[in-house]
Order: structure tokens, then C-alpha cells, then sequence
């Protein structure tokens, strides 16, 4: 484990954020102040982020009165409340939010901290995985890879549809790159897991929590899931966190000349 | 607790006869209402009851006589797999109807008696239990809304230690219990679909305030259980009219809840 110690004060160091897997885990050792008192006391240190669009932007998929009720006020509620744990406790601070979900999973037996960070994380990654004049067919490299892992971008469609029909309860369907297997699959999580904590890079997501839809579908989660396919779902924000992703997972075979 | 099998017999889905398939299977139907759908208002708004009735529960009906049937066809090709693969379908949807039946069960207009605190032997056990009819409202309320999703919230107090150390799925709850029934509630819960109890342990014949995940019925927390009051806390229940404000919900329920159920189905347990 090279340099980590039980430290639980120091944030992860850059480097380490190149290996996920080596985040030190969170401990509660004794407290010990680092370096001198801080002479302020931190209010705030997540802000709620806006969608990249105006909340009536998605209508008429998504109205803006469901946007006003989600993101306005529950999604803000998860970061106040994130901010509230924070304040209470140092040990939290210094992380980013994808490591803070990660270390507060806490491998399945999460800490207080977990719900709100990662309804904060979910939310925000949401939000950014719809765009108005959405959906159609992803392109490039995305459409390559989906037709590679799945047959057909039809064949990966139906997945997804049917995963998000066939959640018991709450939860969020995915499009995930999965390390690993070195592959995109179709997942879905119960409540608010997140495949961060398995270590896999979401692409796509779609909220199944009832309070996404009610406002707009009531209880017909059919026709909410194949509007999201086909009006709302943003291969854009698809693209750029595949390329991303890219950087951290070999897709293909590298391509060695021959003599 | 029988069911009543009566009226809205819509899409059961099979196009069988009433309640009795070709093979002597038999299904279950969608129990018709006590009261009008607006009868319930301003606790619970007439669209909600319509929609959680005919849509949900009759969504649980059908998806259930579907789940059973394919049961019945794999049991008899001693088709093990699928038998097992259909177990989180039957316990989801016939968890949801059997939840949902006790549902419309407890709760009643005001002019019918919502609301009315329970006398007798309910009520003198509540008191002794959790000191009084408000603190057992209090601490279910706020058992309710302190879990993050969808479920049901049960009352469960296994009663005479001094502190009791419950790990349900990843909340941890510390019991102090006798006098002040104080509940100190450290959740880390990521439940998001629940329900809330109030059940009759009736090995002990203790009261007991408990939640259970999706659609599990009460009885999946232990065979002994027996609910009395249930509280749909998945957001379908109140989502429309409340909104993100699941504690007003809560409250107001009370004001509709039919303790007169409870206390019959109390009475009958505990002669």
C-alpha cells in the first residue's frame, strides 16, 4: 500500500487518484490537527450545481414543474444536507466528491455521509445526462462500442428499457463502462448505489426514483424510460465521459506494427 | 384477514373465470375500497387514492396472478430455475398486494372514525408501551422520515431490555426503552422504497414498530409478526400532493388512520 498510513486527515494525494482502488480507508484514529488551527470556521463546501440547460428546457418530456420539485428542491436538500455532515466533522473534508462516495460506502456498510454525497453525485450526473433535443443515436466511437458490446444499438435500447421496468423499488438504471471486463453493460442499482462504488465508469444514467416521473408519467414508468431513450438521453455528455473514461480503461488491442 | 374479493375484477389478465383458473388455480383480485376516493381528503388527495388503487395495487394483482401462473407451469415441468427466478416477482407483487389490502384497511374517513385514538385494550397497550398514543406517533413519524427512499415503516419495540442493539440493513438503532422511550436513530439507511408498521409480536404479545424494504410484508421481518397499522411511505403514496415533503405527509395521516382495525385485529390476538 506504499504511502498510505491510516492518516485519516490527509486527503488522498494526486497520485493516488490515478489507482482508485488505493483511496486510504477512512478511519477514526485521533483527531490530530495538521499544520496550524484553521482560523475561520468552513460553512459551505458543496453548492448545488445547475443543469446545463433552463428547467423548462426539457418539456415537454420532463416539465418544469418536476424540474423545480427534483432539482430544486430535493436535489438542493441533498446538498444541504451533504453540507451539514461536513461541518460536523473534518475528517470528510479535502475529498472530492467521487472519492467521498467511494471511502463512505465504506465497502457495503456505509457511513451517515454516503446518502447525501451520493444523491448529490447521482443528481448532478443525471441532470447532465439529458440535454433538450435529446436522444436519437449516439455516434463514433460510443455507437461503435455499444454496437461491439451489445449486437445492436437496438439490442442495448430494449436492455435498458426493460432494466428500468423490471427495478423493484427505487433505484437508477445505468450505462456503465465496466474496468474490469472492458466493456459497457446495462445495470441497474437499488436506492442510491452508484457503480463508482465497484469501481466502474458510468456513462449514462436515468433516475427510477419515483419522484422523477410521478409529476409527469403518475405511475406509467413505460412510457417515462422510452421518452428518456428517445427525446432526453444526451450522447454528448455520453462522448466526452467515454473519452474519459478511455483514459483510465484500454478498449482495444494496441495496434503493433510489424517489423 | 380475509380479502375482499369482490368488484373491480379489471384485466386480471388471464381472461380465467372468477378466481378459480383452468387448473384450479387460484387468483387473486383487487379488494374494492371501503370509501370513495376523495373521502380521505385533505390527509390524502382524491387522485391519489385513484391512482394508487386502480393503477399500483391493481398493478400488483396482475403482475402477481402472471407471477403465479408461470410458478404453477415451472413447478409442474420441474422447471427449478425458473421457480426460483420467480420468487423476487412473487414476493415483490404479492408483498404489494397483500401490503396495499391492509392499507385501505387502516385507513377511514373522519366521519367514519379516522382519527379516533384506540381505546380499550390497544390503546392501554400503547401506553404502556411507548408511554403514550403520541409518542408512538412521534416515533413512527420520525422513523418514516428519516429513511431515504421507499418502504414500510412498522412499529417494533421488543420491549424489556435496557438497550437493544438492531441492525437492519445498514441502520443501526439504539433502543433505550422502559420510561422514556428514547430512540436514538443513526441510518445510514439507502432504503428508498419502505413501509411502516405497527405489529403485534404475538409470541411475546408485545407491540412493535418496525419498517420494511419495497413490498415485504411484515411478516418477512419475523414469522410472529403481525401488523395492525401499515403506512405506504413509497413516494407513489403521497408524492402528488406533498411533494418533497414527506413529514406533513406523515402527520396528516393520523388523522385519517382507522384505529378501530387495529384494535379488532389486537383483540383477536390478544383476548
Amino acid at each position: 500500500m506504499g504511502s498510505v498510513t491510516c492518516n485519516p486527515l490527509a486527503p488522498p494525494s494526486t497520485h493516488l487518484l490515478l489507482n482508485p482502488s488505493k483511496i486510504p480507508k477512512f478511519c477514526h484514529s485521533r483527531r490530530q490537527l495538521h499544520g496550524s488551527q484553521r482560523a475561520s470556521k468552513i460553512i459551505a463546501y458543496y453548492g448545488l450545481k445547475t443543469p446545463p440547460y433552463k428547467l423548462d428546457a426539457l418539456e415537454p418530456y420532463m416539465s418544469k414543474r418536476t424540474l423545480e420539485v427534483h432539482w430544486g428542491e430535493l436535489h438542493r436538500g441533498y446538498v444541504e444536507g451533504l453540507n451539514k455532515h461536513l461541518a460536523k466533522d473534518d475528517v470528510l473534508y479535502g475529498y472530492t466528491l467521487d472519492e467521498l462516495v467511494k471511502v463512505s460506502y465504506n465497502s457495503g456498510n456505509p457511513l451517515p455521509v454516503f446518502n447525501n454525497a451520493v444523491q448529490v453525485w447521482n443528481h448532478d450526473f443525471f441532470w447532465e445526462s439529458m440535454q433538450p433535443g435529446g436522444g436519437d443515436i449516439p455516434k463514433y466511437g460510443v455507437l461503435e462500442q455499444i454496437e461491439k458490446d451489445f449486437g445492436s444499438f437496438t439490442n442495448f435500447k430494449e436492455k435498458f428499457i426493460g432494466a428500468a421496468l423490471t427495478l423493484f423499488g427505487s433505484g437508477y438504471v445505468w450505462l456503465v463502462l465496466k474496468r474490469e471486463e472492458r466493456r459497457l453493460a446495462v445495470v441497474k442499482t437499488s436506492n442510491a448505489i452508484n457503480p463508482l462504488v465497484w469501481n466502474d465508469i458510468p456513462i449514462i444514467s436515468l433516475d427510477m426514483w419515483e419522484h422523477a416521473y410521478y409529476l409527469d408519467y403518475k405511475n406509467d414508468k413505460g412510457t417515462y424510460a422510452n421518452v428518456f431513450m428517445n427525446h432526453l438521453v444526451s450522447w454528448n455528455a455520453a462522448m466526452s465521459r467515454m473519452a474519459r473514461a478511455e483514459a483510465f480503461v484500454n478498449l482495444g488491442e494496441p495496434k503493433i506494427p510489424i517489423a | 384477514m380475509a380479502l375482499r374479493s369482490l368488484a373491480i375484477r379489471k384485466a386480471i389478465g388471464l381472461g380465467k373465470s372468477v378466481g378459480l383458473g383452468l387448473r384450479g388455480l387460484q387468483t387473486v383480485t383487487l379488494p374494492d375500497l371501503p370509501y370513495d376516493y376523495s373521502a380521505l381528503e385533505p390527509a390524502i388527495s382524491g387522485e391519489i387514492m385513484q391512482l394508487h388503487h386502480q393503477k399500483h395495487h391493481q398493478a400488483y394483482v396482475t403482475n402477481y396472478n402472471k407471477a403465479v401462473e408461470q410458478l404453477f407451469q415451472a413447478l409442474n415441468k420441474v422447471d427449478t430455475s425458473t421457480v426460483v427466478q420467480l420468487q423476487g416477482a412473487i414476493k415483490f407483487n404479492g408483498g404489494g398486494h397483500v401490503n396495499h389490502s391492509i392499507f385501505w384497511k387502516n385507513l377511514a374517513p373522519v366521519h367514519e372514525g379516522g382519527g379516533e385514538p384506540p381505546h380499550s385494550s390497544l390503546g392501554w397497550a400503547i401506553d404502556t408501551h411507548f408511554g403514550s398514543l403520541e409518542a408512538l406517533i412521534q416515533k413512527m413519524s420520525a422513523e418514516g422520515a428519516a429513511l431515504q427512499g421507499s418502504g414500510w415503516v412498522v412499529s417494533t419495540v421488543v420491549g424489556f431490555k435496557s438497550l437493544q442493539l438492531f441492525h437492519h440493513c445498514c441502520c443501526h438503532c439504539l433502543y433505550v426503552s422502559a420510561n422514556v422511550h428514547l430512540c436514538i436513530l443513526f441510518f445510514a439507511s439507502l432504503h428508498a422504497s419502505f413501509w411502516q408498521w405497527l405489529g403485534l409480536d404475538t409470541e411475546f404479545k408485545r407491540l412493535v414498530v418496525e419498517t420494511t424494504a419495497n413490498q415485504d410484508p411484515l411478516v418477512t421481518k419475523a414469522p410472529t409478526l403481525v401488523p395492525l397499522l401499515g403506512i405506504d411511505v413509497w413516494e407513489h403514496a403521497y408524492y402528488l400532493q406533498y411533494k418533497n415533503v414527506k413529514p406533513d405527509y406523515l402527520k396528516n395521516i393520523w388523522n385519517v388512520m382507522n384505529w378501530k382495525y387495529a384494535s379488532d385485529v389486537y383483540q383477536k390476538e390478544c383476548p
